[in-house]
């Protein structure tokens, strides 16, 4: 610390000896005390304390000390403190003036004594209590974020609601335009994979030709919906949940807060709605290059001609299969909004916890889109759409 | 050890752009050991980005920064590696790894640059917080700390490898008075104990007059260093009325400092 330049020279071994006159310990410390050439620690220095048994005062002599750093400082100031419990006066004339200087310093700063933390090792049953605790606050804070929602969609009905319209382009820009060559991809083979099973165990039975009735009612009523919900809760989802936990911590949503400016109107609202105009587009999108994908197998590997393919594709899917798909394109779309949205806004204050959030929104996107899935097939079937 | 007489830093012919646009020329100043030297100026004169060229983190466009006879852009990366490890940097904000408690925001540069055991690590970082004033708080996270705490907690993880050359950007940005006194008056106790050489950039007066051996003020208008010298002569009698006016805080837009685009 106080030495400096390239230590060329080797150190001298560092020494501490202790003698006792009349009442008084002398410590004598000598040698190099680097960090590097591992001088002896705290404890060796609490043990002379302690041997010395009754002294009055202590003192040091540190005419032969040589290079010194941190490895001198740190022992020195556990013996300080312990001589000053013990009701022992010290003498720090002896030390060199820049230890002196800062272990005054470090000294002058008392620890107070609410602050330190005792680190808690929970049993088990704390834990899953803990857990389940979490989880139904967490439940809690989604309702009440659906709820807050619900009232901002109805300031935007009734024009109350303030955005940007710049933000709400740029987010359509985003989650839609942009994510089209992905969608494209993905559905377009998820079509080539439904024609290819379905060309497989139809032809068995002659029967190639509902080839186009299996690819156009998967696609329309339930993939082409799933697949594009998946893509955009990774993509969008985590982009929101990222950008307004990053808010979050640069207090930008404080800031929105104290101006009477609704974080759920301005930041929110655009991104739902971009979210609940795209999701149907690229839904229908999404169907129609399935579609696509299914007419290059068919084609190629079935005796069939384009047209037939269409007019069976056509006669398969009714207009309630297209409502059906685009419903559920809508309600993913909230569910991803909500998602990433809401976790972006309760995201804690660090680094990790955006990378926290982000990778909850994913999850929970994915998870509401299952289980809306799931919750509309049962009520289409009940109601025979 | 070293002779007094080369200087611990010295700053040749520096120039610093952002691509065509130009920052700061001619740049000449050189800082002995020991010293705690200012680089002042108005906002955006360019005097954080001469200190990020000094430690490293933006390449001049021309000109280079001598550390004890050696140039640090014209050396190779391992030469470059072993000067910034001779260097702390406290950050405006203090930048402290937010997932990380503030012992182990300590420890990281200990745990990668040197090879102390995880018992030494422990008690030396317990020993820096305490010397910055955070005694106890190991186990705290940077976000339930006050601003003057990071700051301090990030002057504690800076002295971490016991650096020879400790730079400050802008260290009183966000404190109170007291405090921003209190952060001064650790500045120079550690430069007098340590023997440490301190670079501080800052706009504030009261810090410059407080801490300052010698200045160098950056002007704006003309793009280049103005003047060099002590805070209290340049105030008094130095030939730019520029300095004298920013030194005194006057609202006075002087002649020879106007904006000359």
């Amino acid at each position: 610390m106080t030495q400096h330049g390239e230590n060329e020279t080797p150190a001298d071994e560092a020494r501490v000896e202790a003698r006792i006159d009349g009442g008084k310990l002398t410590l004598t410390i000598s040698g190099d005390w680097l960090l590097a050439s591992q001088p002896p620690g705290r404890e060796a220095l609490l043990a002379m304390i302690r041997e010395a048994g009754d002294v009055h005062e202590v003192g040091f002599s540190c005419d032969r000390l040589g290079r010194w750093d941190a490895a001198l400082l740190v022992p020195l100031q556990a013996l300080q403190e312990a001589v000053q419990q013990a009701g022992v006066q010290l003498d720090d004339d002896g030390l060199p003036e820049g230890a002196r200087r800062l272990l005054r310093l470090a000294a002058t700063v008392r620890e107070r004594s609410d602050v330190r933390r005792v680190r808690e090792h929970d049993n088990i049953i704390v834990r899953i209590g803990n857990a389940t605790l979490e989880a139904l606050a967490a439940g809690r804070e989604l309702a009440r974020f659906m709820g807050e929602l619900s009232f901002s969609a109805g300031r935007l009905v009734t024009g109350r609601a303030v955005f940007e319209r710049r933000d709400l382009l740029l987010f359509l820009e985003q989650t839609g335009a942009n994510a089209l060559p992905i969608v494209s991809l993905i559905a377009f083979l998820t079509g080539v994979i439904f024609a290819f099973v379905g060309v497989m165990q139809l032809q068995r039975f002659g029967a190639g030709i509902y080839v186009a009735d299996l690819v156009a009612i998967g696609m329309v009523r339930e993939m082409a919906a799933i697949m594009t919900g998946i893509i955009l809760a990774g993509r969008s989802g985590a982009a929101f949940a990222a950008q307004l936990g990053t808010m979050k911590i640069n207090e930008e949503i404080d800031a929105l807060r104290t101006l009477g400016i609704s974080p759920m109107d301005y930041l929110v609202l655009p991104r739902a709605i971009a979210l609940v105009l795209m999701m149907p587009l690229l839904t229908i999108y999404a169907a129609l290059l399935g579609l696509v994908g299914g007419a290059v197998v068919s084609i190629t590997m079935l005796d069939i001609s384009l047209v037939q393919y269409l007019a069976q594709a056509r006669s398969a899917v009714g207009l309630n299969s297209v409502f059906a798909g685009l419903l559920k394109a809508l309600v993913y779309g909230v569910m991803i909004a909500i998602s990433g949205c809401q976790q972006g806004l309760a995201c804690g204050g660090s680094a990790m916890a955006v990378g926290q959030a982000t990778t909850s929104a994913v999850v929970m996107s994915v998870l509401l889109i299952v289980i809306s899935a799931s919750a509309l097939t049962v009520i289409y079937t009940v109601f025979g759409i | 050890m070293n002779d007094e007489g080369t200087a611990h830093i010295e700053v040749r012919d520096l120039a610093l752009a952002y691509g065509d646009r130009v920052v700061q020329e001619g740049l000449n100043f050189s800082i002995a050991r020991g010293e705690v030297f200012i680089i002042m100026g108005g906002s955006g004169c360019g005097k954080s980005s001469l200190m990020k060229a000094m430690t490293g983190l933006l390449r001049p466009s021309a000109g280079d920064v001598w550390y004890e006879g050696q140039p640090y852009w014209a050396g190779d990366e391992q030469q470059r590696q072993e000067i910034r490890q001779r260097c702390g940097v406290l950050f405006q904000s203090g930048a402290l790894w937010s997932s990380l408690t503030l012992a182990e925001n300590v420890a990281l540069p200990m745990r990668h640059r040197t090879r102390l055991s995880e018992a030494q690590i422990e008690e030396l970082c317990a020993w820096r917080l305490a010397l910055v004033g955070l005694r106890g708080f190991e186990d705290y996270y940077p976000n339930e700390l006050s601003g003057g705490m990071r700051k301090r907690a990030g002057l504690a993880r800076a002295m971490a490898l016991d650096p020879e050359i400790l730079y400050f950007d802008e260290p009183s940005a966000g404190l109170d008075p007291v405090s921003a006194r209190l952060l001064d008056d650790l500045i120079l106790e550690l430069s007098a104990s340590l023997g440490t050489t301190i670079v501080v950039v800052t706009h504030d007066l009261a810090s410059i007059f407080a801490i300052a051996g010698r200045a160098l003020y950056l002007d704006a208008g003309s793009r280049t260093q103005l003047a060099l010298g002590e805070p209290a002569a340049l105030r008094e009698h130095c030939e730019h009325a520029a300095v004298r006016a920013f030194l005194s805080r006057e609202a006075t837009v002087p002649a020879d400092a106007g904006e000359t685009g």
